[in-house]
């Protein structure tokens, strides 16, 4: 007797699933940069996408619609990263950040002395870093705070939304976003210099932080 | 600038205390996580101090050089095909199996 309920509401879920191949459809790219950046490999990126979608599909039935169906296609996507891919990495474990001072770059790049200049500081921002840059600077980043950084400039979750995907309070997902950011900045500030296009500023004449 | 760098907070100028509080909110002003009052006290901090708006600006036009240089993945079609073909797969498979139990192909891929 309850088969025939079983077979009733699995009726309505084919309705749902239906309409999930209809929505979700349009994340792939988006879920799979997400995932290229999270695996480092474009094989493991695709397995992760196919899997996050598999998954999707399965569960749609307790995606409640009308809610956002792009975050909880990237909780999905993280949190099966966490589980299966991430303990299969060879990746060092968590190192710490080194502490880097608040507005790391604007502080050697932009700062007072380009607009003393009235030279225009966010028009050479675009032009200076390279894609292959930005991306090895997120790369670098330990493991956790790479993730945060990721789902928030990246792909631009909520706080809240993160913090659910990664199962920390807020004022975690705040922190690591902080320095995570910090850290990146410093890193792009050191391919700058590596390629001279911007001059170190020493530090003597910065304040301490 | 008539600023003077020597604060203690990480601020790169000296500030008013007005400065310090809303140097404190850039993250989440830029990440639009801010309550309305609150984002509409730091708008108008910032319409009137060039210092903390350069800064502000800085910061904006990072997220968006990160953001625009990591979307520049190519997706490919190909994946988009296979999980299209997984999904029609289990969605035929489902329509059937609550009869047959799932006509014997196994469920796992490759």
């Amino acid at each position: 007797m309850s088969r025939s309920g079983v077979r009733f509401s699995s009726r309505a879920l084919m309705a749902d699933q239906r309409a999930f191949a209809e929505q979700a459809m349009e994340y792939m790219p988006q879920l799979y940069s997400t995932a290229l950046r999270m695996t480092h490999n474009a094989s493991d990126a695709e397995d992760l996408v196919q899997e996050t979608y598999l998954k999707a599909y399965k569960g749609f039935a307790g995606f409640e619609q009308g809610t956002n169906l792009r975050a909880w296609m990237f909780r999905i996507l993280t949190n099966t990263y966490i589980n299966s891919y991430r303990s299969k990495k060879r990746r060092p474990e968590e190192t710490e950040l080194d502490d880097v001072e608040d507005f790391y770059l604007y502080r050697r790049m932009g700062g007072l002395e380009a607009v003393r200049a009235s030279r225009s500081a966010e028009d050479e921002l675009m032009d200076l870093f390279s894609d292959a840059e930005v991306q090895s600077a997120i790369d670098a980043l330990p493991e956790s705070y790479r993730l945060a950084v990721l789902l928030s400039d990246v792909e631009g979750l909520s706080y809240k939304e993160i913090a659910e995907d990664l199962d920390i309070p807020i004022g975690t997902v705040m922190s690591r976003l902080h320095r995570g950011r910090k850290a990146l900045q410093k890193q792009l500030h050191d391919y700058a210099l590596a390629r001279g296009l911007t001059d170190a500023i020493p530090e003597a004449s910065l304040e301490a932080p | 600038m008539t600023n003077d760098p020597n604060t203690p907070s990480g601020v790169p100028f000296a500030v008013t205390p007005d400065c310090e509080k809303v140097m404190a909110e850039v993250d989440s002003f830029l990440d639009q996580e801010l309550t309305d009052a609150l984002r509409s006290s730091i708008t108008a901090h910032l319409e009137s101090c060039s210092p903390c708006f350069e800064v502000f600006d800085f910061e904006a036009e990072l997220r968006l050089v990160i953001s625009t240089k990591t979307h520049t993945v190519e997706f490919p079609d190909t994946l988009r095909i296979r999980i299209e073909e997984k999904l029609t797969y289990l969605r035929i498979e489902g329509s059937g199996a609550t009869e047959s139990g799932g006509g014997g192909e196994p469920r796992r891929e490759a």
